[in-house]
């Protein structure tokens, strides 16, 4: 016999769900208790639960450097690239499958202008635009063999994000929450978080949840104004009145539950008590005026402001609270060689926006002992051409997805070292290649998953985030 | 232990454990050996392991070197039987490696059973044809008609009962949901109430009747549909710009409401621009294929867009009609169901020949209403006709007319000047903060407010009569450039001003002003749109020596003047740009009509003689002339009001379409998918359907859409009706037949009821002719369908997820209806037909996170209450609301929404702006249509539930009133915000508010039950 388990037990353990955390519908709910194999093991959408086997991590924060920072200018110094500069790009660089977004045949190489040092026990190569992350690099892990298959932003966003070029799959955060639940009974299990002058290419559709229920999907916290829409009750409605109506509506729900014995209605019961919560527990996650000044001076943060510092200290306050998975957007780093997208001044500007807030939040997640089960990282959707790409007199690189860098630290990943290496022009990876799907395979891996094995069937097919890809990258995990 | 892995589905519980049956392969053994085995043993021969297949008789029972995976009727000679049993240890299947769950014991046994019992393989289920049932004879005392008899023999089986009927009161409510999408009102509750009392079967029916023939069913029953069609207003990826789409959305509710039979509206939607020819409405319909996805990104390749275009439009096609998910064999062979790769590309070619590629393609001009036009009275035709004659006439002799206006406009004609008296603001606001200065001359200067500012300005009483209003625009050294306005080069755009004699607003018969911005006529700020204004920048078409940057007038010419004496109040809105606000401005007043304005150089280019006029000079003369030349204009409002009463509204839209090249396209394979990766050795493919399904019939030597169309709604094709049927019963009953109704191959689930399925199918194919309203009348007059949802705990041990359906289900509605359930509860609801997209309030802060800021000005009047299928769909950032109730973002065909429970849709229900105004348009209405709280209350529940409060819900609603209303008096501040506008008491009103906002955040409200 199949091991479903009973219906009296899945009613009793609904009914336990619904302590603990938020319902989902009764489709999908009995969806997830049909997909399960074990008996003892239940499945509240947003429940904390664990993974197939332990974990060494069971938070993320992932720093998305929304448009493609050029690892030339940041992490990856290439000599050979300054010695050869403005001489033609050689043939073999634009073989017959591969185009760019806009540059082509008789683009010039490019070195770069910007000074390296080798830092931390890795000696990894950091440039002077980002001094502090240079001075955390013991405690980061540098990946600098990462390649991904799409060159546009777009679809390249979703496919760091959701494993697939095109919209509609879940998010990792979305993949994350489903499979974990989240610890935090006052706030969403995935929060998305953005700075910069404009939203991330492709929209909500980067955090969405695709065919997984829309309580796995990310929820976009603002900076100003109402955290989350709707946060506040209407004008004119005060405290009191606001708790009388919850509670009359409570009653109201109570009865039809009486009459009806839908216990979809016990799931909507819950939903306005947390929703009632989070009515106060958002404002006060937000309320960054009770850090103390050091702390707020460490990130760069300024209480009220909507920027990548107070985004940063929110990602250590929303993990402290029990989020599961953190995802900050900062824009924009598509330096093609535009007034405002450059590898000069535009460049420098946001680079200074962004390495004491990331720095801070790393060191500040380890002082608080947060940083061993927190995953962080830091990347883009693709990385910037060894080719020079000239606007308007102005120095840009193009979109490059065959070798570029990111970062992770915590979480069970190897502090301090040096991942991958590039050929002398930075145009390819010669050694520790990490595609997009192995680096998901292996953040899935620390969260106690197997990446084959978290799978969602939808349209007749099994689902997964890394579609039917990826290999953990055991050399980077400590 | 691992989490998710085991992929069973939990009818096999319900159905396949009845051990008394002989076991049958498509029932009990296709899934297993889909699940377990196919990935390595199926159709794909480039995945296929040790050359062994199981997915037929003849390859499961091949020798393979002295044995066989199967031995029919000899399980133990059966090596199949053997590896899939832990005796097998090291070469068990499947695979550890392969991470599937090992078969249980009881499956084992159906294998052993069934290879015993002969091994006997049936074609899959969907793929055979529609079996010819007859409905069996259970029910006898119940069944209202063939539906329940089907239903009642499979509960006799378990021995279970049926459900008792719900009340009349829920079925007046569950029956309007599910056919219009909106509440009965009290009065058709009361009605269908008491007809149901007298004759139950006859009430129903006329019930029923009553709602198929309302427009509203082709707005409820056309959201379904467009989901399919994955509609939406805007092109997706990242940039997201509008597109027009909504002619589309229109021919689907005006199909759904006439019946179109549903081959037909097949054929129209896939094929109709290559019907012999078409109709304009058959084109329009073609829209169903252009809701792909543009990418109007830099750089983009087009032809990569155009692919994905067309492969959306294969995998759509598939979901639609087949029910298969063909996207899978984009790359491959399907690695489950009978699709071959080449099958997948055969389909491509199909669909290979669009005219369109990415960002450019097909349309056809369609107006506003056109396409809900029925028979159009003759004589209307007729003055349509004779207006436009004297049109063509007119211009024959504008020329002339050009003259005798040059000749009216010399100066010597002696027209005594206009005398504008200016008027002292006593009062001076502005709605978002900015501040008024009142200046010595009695002009206004402004500062810096809110991004779309309104100016209240009160003025004092006229000793004359007012005929008319000058609004000048001022410099003002302070200002951007010198203003007039606060735009950062000095313009504006002014989108209304509002001229108000108390609580009337003053009717304005026309607008001129000295100069305005191409584009941003005068005209604008009288028309009550906040999309049009008036500007002053100087662009093409602009009168030469025109300058923004300097004092410009607009004159409001009234309808009929107004009395000495009148205080005249004005308002000065800014809606379009943000902070594009008027800088300086100053309001006078004339009692006579002021003379056409026009600048000095129009008045010296007439001093010249005709024949030395520049030519400059010739084009501002005839650019005026057109602009004041009345009889034209009469006849072009004439014509305009006889479009507005044949129902055709003010805009016409270029409608996108579908259209074939001359020439068509070659198709190949693409290797893995990739559009630059041409199989050629496999050649070209000529358009055509899967192999596995009957065949193409058709003479033409390149089979087009027309012919895919035909087939799909051919009597041979046997997926079309069951899908379409299938899904239909979804939306009455929460599942369908077929749980995984987007997947009929044999991945899916096999039908709970089988005969019902094929019995169904065929009825509406043939006896019911494809109708639709045939098929929704016969499930709601269903015995099935009129039962209590309430849950009956004693079959949670046998039917937990009410499989059998010995009740109906409780269903959340889709995010739609409850907006339009709220709206027409608080009488707010603008039941309008079609039309462009609207804008209801949303939240500020949506685009915080998308690439580009969407142009949403919150509708005002009417648009602002319209049923939530009219709001604008942006790809990329959903209205809020829609979204947070399980609205997909229309990247890809959705056949079937999920239905969420969550905390953010509580916090969208309680505190929405827009929710809000509805609790607060059915307090208004709880307090002007009833008396007693008692009686209120009584109301309240009416609208929002169909049916009367129990005594305890009196209790609970009438202390909660009691308590409000004492909280409120004691913060009447407070209670003005919540209580409805011109409320005398206002904390009793503000404490009905708090009434009505409890009402529709009910589980109750936002559910059919």
């Amino acid at each position: 016999m199949m091991n479903l388990p009973s219906v009296t037990q899945q009613q009793t353990r609904r009914h336990f769900f619904q302590d603990c955390g938020v319902g989902v519908g009764s489709i999908a709910l009995a969806n997830l208790l049909a997909q399960e194999s074990t008996a003892a093991k239940q499945v509240g959408p947003l429940t904390p639960r664990d993974g197939h086997f332990k974990a060494k991590a069971k938070n993320v924060i992932f720093l998305f450097m929304a448009g493609g920072p050029s690892q030339l200018e940041l992490f990856d110094d290439k000599p050979k690239l300054k010695e050869l500069d403005g001489q033609l790009a050689p043939d073999s660089f634009f073989p017959k499958e591969k185009s760019f977004a806009f540059i082509g045949k008789g683009a010039k190489l490019l070195g770069s202008a910007r000074k390296f040092k080798r830092h931390g026990p890795g000696g990894a190569q950091v440039s002077e635009l980002l001094p502090n992350i240079a001075g955390i690099s013991k405690d980061l892990c540098f990946l600098k063999g990462m390649t991904t298959d799409v060159f546009n932003h777009g679809p390249a966003k979703l496919f760091m994000n959701t494993g697939f070029q095109v919209p509609g799959r879940p998010a990792m955060g979305s993949w994350v929450t489903y499979g974990l639940g989240s610890e935090s009974r006052d706030l969403p299990g995935f929060v998305v978080l953005q700075s910069g002058p404009r939203g991330p290419r492709a929209g909500n559709s980067l955090w969405a949840s695709g065919f997984l229920p829309t309580s796995y999907q990310g929820v976009p916290f603002r900076g100003t104004g109402d955290p989350i829409l709707n946060l506040t009750s209407p004008k004119g409605i005060n405290a009191q009145s606001q708790a009388d109506f919850f509670d009359v509506v409570g009653k109201l729900n109570q009865e039809r539950l009486q009459k009806t014995g839908d216990p979809e209605i016990s799931t909507r019961l819950n939903a306005y008590e947390m929703a009632y919560r989070m009515q106060s527990s958002a404002p006060e996650l937000m309320d960054i005026k009770s850090e103390p000044d050091s702390v707020l001076e460490s990130y760069g943060a300024t209480p009220g402001a909507n920027s990548y510092a107070n985004n940063c200290l929110l990602a250590r306050r929303m993990v402290e609270r029990g989020v599961r998975f953190v995802q900050l957007y900062h824009t924009d780093w598509d330096d093609h060689g535009n007034p405002n997208t450059n590898l000069a001044d535009a460049l420098e500007k946001r680079c200074k926006q962004i390495d004491q807030a990331s720095a801070a939040l790393v060191t500040d997640l380890k002082q608080r002992g947060l940083l061993d089960d927190t995953i962080v990282i830091w990347g883009g959707e693709f990385g910037r051409t060894p080719m020079g790409e000239q606007r308007k007199k102005i120095i840009g690189r193009d979109h490059h997805i065959d070798a570029f860098t990111m970062w992770v630290a915590g979480g069970g990943f190897q502090p301090g070292i040096v991942h991958g290496e590039t050929d002398e022009l930075g145009f390819g990876v010669v050694d520790g290649k990490i595609h997009v799907h192995d680096l998901h395979a292996t953040i899935l891996h620390q969260l106690g998953f197997d990446h084959e094995k978290l799978i969602h069937r939808f349209q007749g097919r099994d689902f997964r985030l890394t579609d039917v890809h990826g290999h953990v990258v055991q050399e980077i995990l400590a | 232990m691992p989490l998710f892995p085991c992929r069973f589905l939990p009818l096999l519980v319900v159905f396949a454990a009845a051990p008394s049956n002989a076991v049958e392969f498509n029932r009990d053994i296709r899934p297993l050996l889909s699940d377990r085995c196919f990935q390595c043993h199926g159709p794909d021969e480039e995945t296929v392991e040790a050359g062994l297949r199981l997915d037929s008789f003849e390859h499961a029972t091949a020798d393979l070197g002295g044995h066989a995976a199967i031995v029919p009727g000899d399980p133990e000679q059966s090596e199949l039987l053997f590896r899939i049993s832990e005796h097998a240890e090291d070469d068990i299947m499947p695979p550890l490696k392969s991470k599937k769950q090992p078969l249980t014991k009881s499956e084992i046994d159906l294998m052993r059973r069934w290879i015993k019992e002969g091994a006997q393989y049936q074609g899959h289920w969907s793929f055979e044809p529609i079996a010819s049932v007859d409905p069996p004879s259970a029910g006898k005392n119940w069944a209202a008609n063939p539906i329940d008899r089907f239903i009642a023999r499979k509960l006799g089986e378990h021995t279970i009962k049926p459900a008792p009927p719900a009340d009349p009161h829920t079925l007046a409510k569950r029956i309007a949901i599910d056919v219009i999408g909106l509440l009965p009102t009290p009065q058709q509750t009361k009605e269908f109430v008491a007809a149901y009392s007298k004759n139950r079967e006859r009430a129903l029916e006329a019930y029923a009747d009553q709602l198929l023939a309302s427009p509203h069913h082709g707005e409820r029953w056309g959201r379904h549909w467009l989901d399919q069609a994955r509609y939406a207003d805007s092109n997706g990826y990242t940039i997201d710009g509008d597109r027009v789409m909504w002619p589309y959305r229109d021919w689907v509710i005006r199909a759904i409401n006439d019946d179109l039979p549903f081959d037909q509206f097949t054929i129209e939607q896939l094929a109709g621009d290559l019907l012999n020819s078409p109709t304009k409405a058959q084109r329009v319909a073609t829209g169903f294929h252009r809701n792909t996805l543009i990418n109007q990104e830099g750089g983009t390749d087009n032809e990569q867009f155009r692919n994905e275009a067309v492969v959306d439009r294969v995998n759509t096609t598939g979901a639609v009609w087949l029910g298969l998910t063909l996207g899978c064999a984009q790359c491959h062979t399907h690695k489950f169901d009978p699709i071959t790769h080449r099958d997948y590309f055969k389909m491509f070619a199909f669909f290979n020949h669009g005219v369109d590629v990415n960002n450019t393609g097909p349309t056809v001009e369609v107006g506003e209403g056109e396409l809900f036009l029925g028979e159009i009275d003759p004589l209307l035709t007729q003055q349509v006709e004779k207006a436009k004659t004297t049109l063509a006439k007119l211009a024959k002799t504008r020329d002339q007319r050009q003259a005798a206006w040059e000749k009216s406009l010399k100066p010597e004609k002696g027209d005594a000047p206009t005398h504008w008296t200016r008027r002292l603001p006593s009062t001076v606001k502005a709605a978002g903060g900015a501040p008024l200065q009142v200046m010595a001359d009695a002009s206004v200067l402004a500062g810096k407010g809110a991004a779309n500012e309104a100016y209240h300005v009160d003025l004092e009483p006229s000793p004359e009569a007012v005929a008319a209003v000058r609004l000048q625009v001022l410099t003002e050294p302070r200002l951007p450039k010198n203003g007039p306005g606060l735009a950062g080069n000095g313009n504006f755009v002014l989108t209304e001003v509002e001229l108000w004699n108390g609580d009337e607003r003053v009717p304005v018969a026309r607008v001129q002003a000295d100069h305005s911005q191409p584009g941003y006529d005068a005209a604008g700020v009288i028309d009550q749109n906040p999309n049009t204004g008036w500007a002053i920048n100087v662009g093409r078409g602009s009168s030469p020596g025109a300058k923004m940057n300097a004092n410009h007038e607009v004159h409001l010419i009234l309808a009929h003047p107004l009395p000495p004496g009148t205080a005249l109040r004005t308002v000065l809105r800014h809606e379009k740009n943000p902070h594009y606000n008027v800088g300086r401005f100053a309001i006078d007043v004339s009692s006579t009509i002021p003379a056409p304005t026009h600048h000095e150089q129009l008045l010296a280019a007439l001093q010249i003689p005709k024949k030395e006029r520049t030519d400059s000079q010739k084009k501002l003369l005839s650019t005026q002339f057109d602009r004041e030349d009345q009889a034209r204009k009469e006849t072009e409002q004439e014509l305009a009001a006889l479009r507005q009463k044949m129902g055709l509204g003010k805009e016409n839209a270029r409608a996108m379409v579908m259209a074939d090249l001359k020439k068509p396209r070659e198709t190949y394979i693409h290797i893995r998918g990739d559009f630059l990766r041409k199989d050629q050795e496999t050649g070209l493919l000529h358009p055509d359907v899967p192999e596995v399904l009957p065949p193409l019939t058709t003479d033409a030597e390149l089979p087009t859409r027309l012919d895919l169309a035909r087939w799909l709604v051919s009597d041979a094709n046997p997926l079309t009706a069951r899908v379409t049927v299938n899904r239909v019963w979804m939306r009455y009953f929460g599942l369908g037949l077929v749980e995984t109704e987007n997947d009929f191959g044999t991945q899916g689930t096999f039908p709970t009821h089988p005969e019902l399925l094929d019995w169904l199918a065929n009825w509406f194919r043939t006896d019911a002719g494809w109708s639709m309203k045939k098929l929704h009348k016969l499930i709601v007059t269903s015995a099935t369908y009129q039962q209590s949802s309430h849950h009956r705990p004693e079959l949670m041990e046998i039917d937990a997820r009410n499989l059998l359906l010995a009740r109906q289900n409780r269903l959340r509605f889709d995010a739609e209806i409850i907006r339009d359930a709220a709206l027409g509860a608080s009488g707010l609801l603008f039941p309008q037909i079609g039309g462009p997209s609207v804008r209801p309030p949303q939240p500020t802060g949506v685009y915080a996170f998308t690439q580009t800021s969407k142009n949403w000005v919150d509708d005002r009047g009417s648009n602002r209450y319209r049923r939530a299928l009219y709001t604008k769909f942006y790809r990329s950032a959903p209205y809020p609301m829609l979204s947070t109730f399980d609205v997909p973002d229309f990247q890809t065909v959705c056949t079937r929404r999920e239905r969420s429970n969550t905390p953010l849709q509580a916090l969208t229900v309680a505190n929405s702006l827009a929710l809000f105004e509805m609790a607060k348009g059915l307090s208004e209405r709880l307090l002007r249509e009833a008396d007693s709280p008692e009686e209120r209350i009584t109301l309240g529940f009416e609208l929002c539930y169909a049916r009367q409060p129990s005594e305890r819900e009196m209790d609970v609603i009438s202390s909660f009133q009691i308590s409000q209303r004492a909280q409120f008096a004691l913060d009447l501040p407070s209670a003005k915000l919540v209580a409805t506008e011109g409320a005398t008491d206002v904390a009793e009103s503000a404490s009905w508010t708090a009434v009505a906002r409890a009402l529709i955040n009910t589980d109750e409200f936002i559910t059919r039950e």
